[in-house]
């Protein structure tokens, strides 16, 4: 298990290291000269030549590349170039709201794609089927910022049942987890209901039903667990889904997380937040899916980890 | 897959008539009802889209009924009117426009490219496959918005820039599909036959194997229409994309977004239109994939 985490690890090397490189890259292909963007449009040119100075970008490209990265690796991605602060407590303060939606969402999603793609599967071809794969089409069509527009329209303006906007109690994570989680649990649920649906036509459950176990017990203790093992991957791809929806889900709910930090970046064109908040994204993907391949072995004890 | 077997287990089938691919797609596709009226609409939106500049009862984005501002629904305005007083329907139809050929034009590319290299990566298994791979996986370790904002901040915003970066994300998705596929045909008989007569790769990829691979890229690329239709519309709402005053709906959206307490009309029509067109693709591509796939017969 430690060598297989250790190799895994190892593994992720070669990816983390090409996207560090396409994102420091991003730098120097964005439109602009970053020296100008920093000094701001009317400073006169000695004072961009010493902000280029100041941000070691008068230095050769591997010069600058090393000190990027061994900036990054110690949480140091210098200053906003919009708020003049570090980028690192611009991160932090922003971090945990999306963390926190992302969580939420994905719990719920989870929970409520696996009970429909269940019952789908269990009742195949019948209303509760039936219902199920409406919902759930119905789910992946939707996009989250049209779905996010009519819940804000019905339950914050109409019935003045939930807060609209920002993030400060609980009742705030409702509306932007249910938008978030929407597509996701469309997907688990058509995902759930295909693994099942074939695991039922195998022999051990024939056996298990032949052996006389009531149909619950079949179906939740020999069926379920091998269905999931597949529906776990899909989990952790659908993380990936959700890190890239809550960009979209945060504009609309003026959400204080990290997809409006980014997006708010990129039209101001302010490269160290850009930076520092694609490294983190695409860091928080690659470590969940090695946290969902781990988690492999707990559910599917054929699996040795070598 | 390549074609159905002509030996028939079913007793039933009739002796007479020779079960050609496309005889048998249809078969299985007309007895889905669901998604032939799928069919159906995205034949109708596309027509709609293509005389849209034909059918619009009023200009997209140069007329202004300045007595109507904020209006509802009514017999006049179908979808009624902005708070800038356009008529919501017609800029709806010509968002029509931008949405499809924006879905069609990204995920073509994205295909094309895709199984070209799946096909190399598939059939050359040496280091040029091994480096598309690795390609496709660093594009893979970005959640794929995230990788089209970046693009779109690299490219500027626009529309264009905007299909190019949902073409980009779409290529690693092809390349994984068709490149499976690959593999798997490469060392069926048929084609170890081209090998013996002294085929040249280039036939045996492109006559031989291809064929083969068509039948999962086309229901891949019905349900990725989907996809980067919302891509591209989620984009646009971010202020990406395309930039008011044109009529893409996301766009539309986003400039709906104040006025949502007062006018919601404004924010509804194109929500509805997204819904329903990303629907009928999704629906179709369902369909399609359960009318390809020579595992799901039997039933």
């Amino acid at each position: 298990m430690l060598r297989y985490l250790i190799k895994r690890l190892l593994g992720l090397a070669p990816t983390l290291i090409i996207v560090a490189v396409l994102v420091f890259l991003c730098v120097h292909l964005l439109p602009g000269d970053p020296a100008r963007l920093a000094a701001g449009p009317d400073a006169p040119p000695e004072t961009v030549e010493l902000v280029r100075k100041d941000l070691g970008l008068d230095r050769s490209i591997p010069e600058q590349f090393l000190r990027f990265i061994s900036g990054a690796v110690r949480g140091d991605f210098g200053k906003s170039i919009r708020t003049r602060r570090l980028v690192s407590a611009e991160i932090a303060e922003r971090f945990w709201p999306t963390f926190w939606l992302t969580f939420w969402s994905m719990a719920w999603s989870v929970t409520v794609g696996l009970a429909i793609g269940t019952v789908a599967a269990v009742w195949r071809n019948r209303w509760p089927d039936r219902i199920g794969m409406v919902f759930a089409i119905s789910g992946i069509s939707f996009p989250a910022f049209a779905l996010g527009m009519v819940l804000m329209e019905i339950f914050a303006v109409q019935l003045g049942w939930l807060p609209a906007l920002g993030a400060e109690s609980w009742k705030h994570y409702i509306l932007p987890s249910l938008t978030l989680g929407a597509a996701v649990a469309a997907i688990m649920a058509r995902f759930t209901r295909s693994s099942f649906v074939e695991i039922l036509q195998e022999d051990y459950v024939r056996t298990a039903r032949a052996k006389g176990l009531s149909e619950p017990v079949v179906v939740i203790k020999h069926a379920l667990r091998n269905a999931l093992i597949p529906v776990v991957t899909m989990m952790g791809l659908q993380f990936g889904f959700l890190l890239g929806g809550s960009i979209v889900v945060e504009k609309v709910f003026n959400w204080p997380g990290m997809g409006r930090l980014l997006v708010d970046a990129v039209e101001m064109r302010d490269y160290p937040v850009i930076q520092a908040s694609v490294l983190l994204f695409s860091l928080e993907f690659i470590v969940i899916n090695l946290i969902v391949d781990l988690l492999y072995g707990f559910i599917n004890p054929t699996i040795r980890y070598k | 897959m390549n074609p159905p077997p002509a030996i028939c287990t079913s007793p039933a089938a009739p002796t007479d008539s020779i079960r050609t691919p496309w005889a048998e797609f249809w078969r299985k596709f007309r007895r889905q009802p669901v998604a032939l009226v799928a069919g159906a609409f995205v034949g109708l939106l596309v027509l709609m889209a293509i005389f849209a500049p034909a059918l619009v009862p009023f200009h997209a984005e140069d007329y202004f009924d300045y007595d109507a501002l904020n209006n509802p629904p009514s017999w006049q305005h179908w979808f009624g009117v902005d708070p800038l007083g356009r008529d919501i329907f017609s800029r709806i139809l010509v968002g029509a426009r931008i949405s499809l050929a924006a879905g069609f034009i990204s995920v073509a590319v994205g295909a094309i490219v895709g199984t070209l290299l799946g096909l190399i990566a598939g059939y050359y298994e040496g280091w040029a496959g091994q480096l598309i791979m690795r390609f496709s996986d660093v594009l893979f370790a970005f959640p794929g918005i995230l990788l089209a904002i970046g693009i779109v901040a690299i490219l500027g915003n626009g529309m264009v820039n905007v299909v190019v970066a949902v073409a980009i994300f779409s290529i690693p998705t092809f390349a994984r599909l068709v490149r499976g596929n690959v593999l798997s045909l490469k060392h069926l008989t048929y084609i170890e036959a081209q090998h013996s007569i002294g085929a040249p790769d280039w036939t045996i990829i492109l006559r031989h194997i291809l064929p083969g691979t068509m039948a999962t890229v086309v229901v891949y690329f019905t349900m990725r229409i989907g996809t980067s239709i919302i891509t591209a519309a989620s984009l646009s709402f971010l202020g990406m994309g395309a930039q008011p005053p044109t009529p893409e709906w996301g766009a539309m959206l986003n400039e709906a977004r104040a006025d949502m307490v007062t006018s919601p009309h404004v924010a509804i029509f194109p929500s509805l239109a997204i819904f329903l067109t990303v629907l009928a693709f999704n629906v179709l591509g369902d369909g399609l994939r359960d009318s390809l796939d020579p595992k799901i017969d039997q039933k």
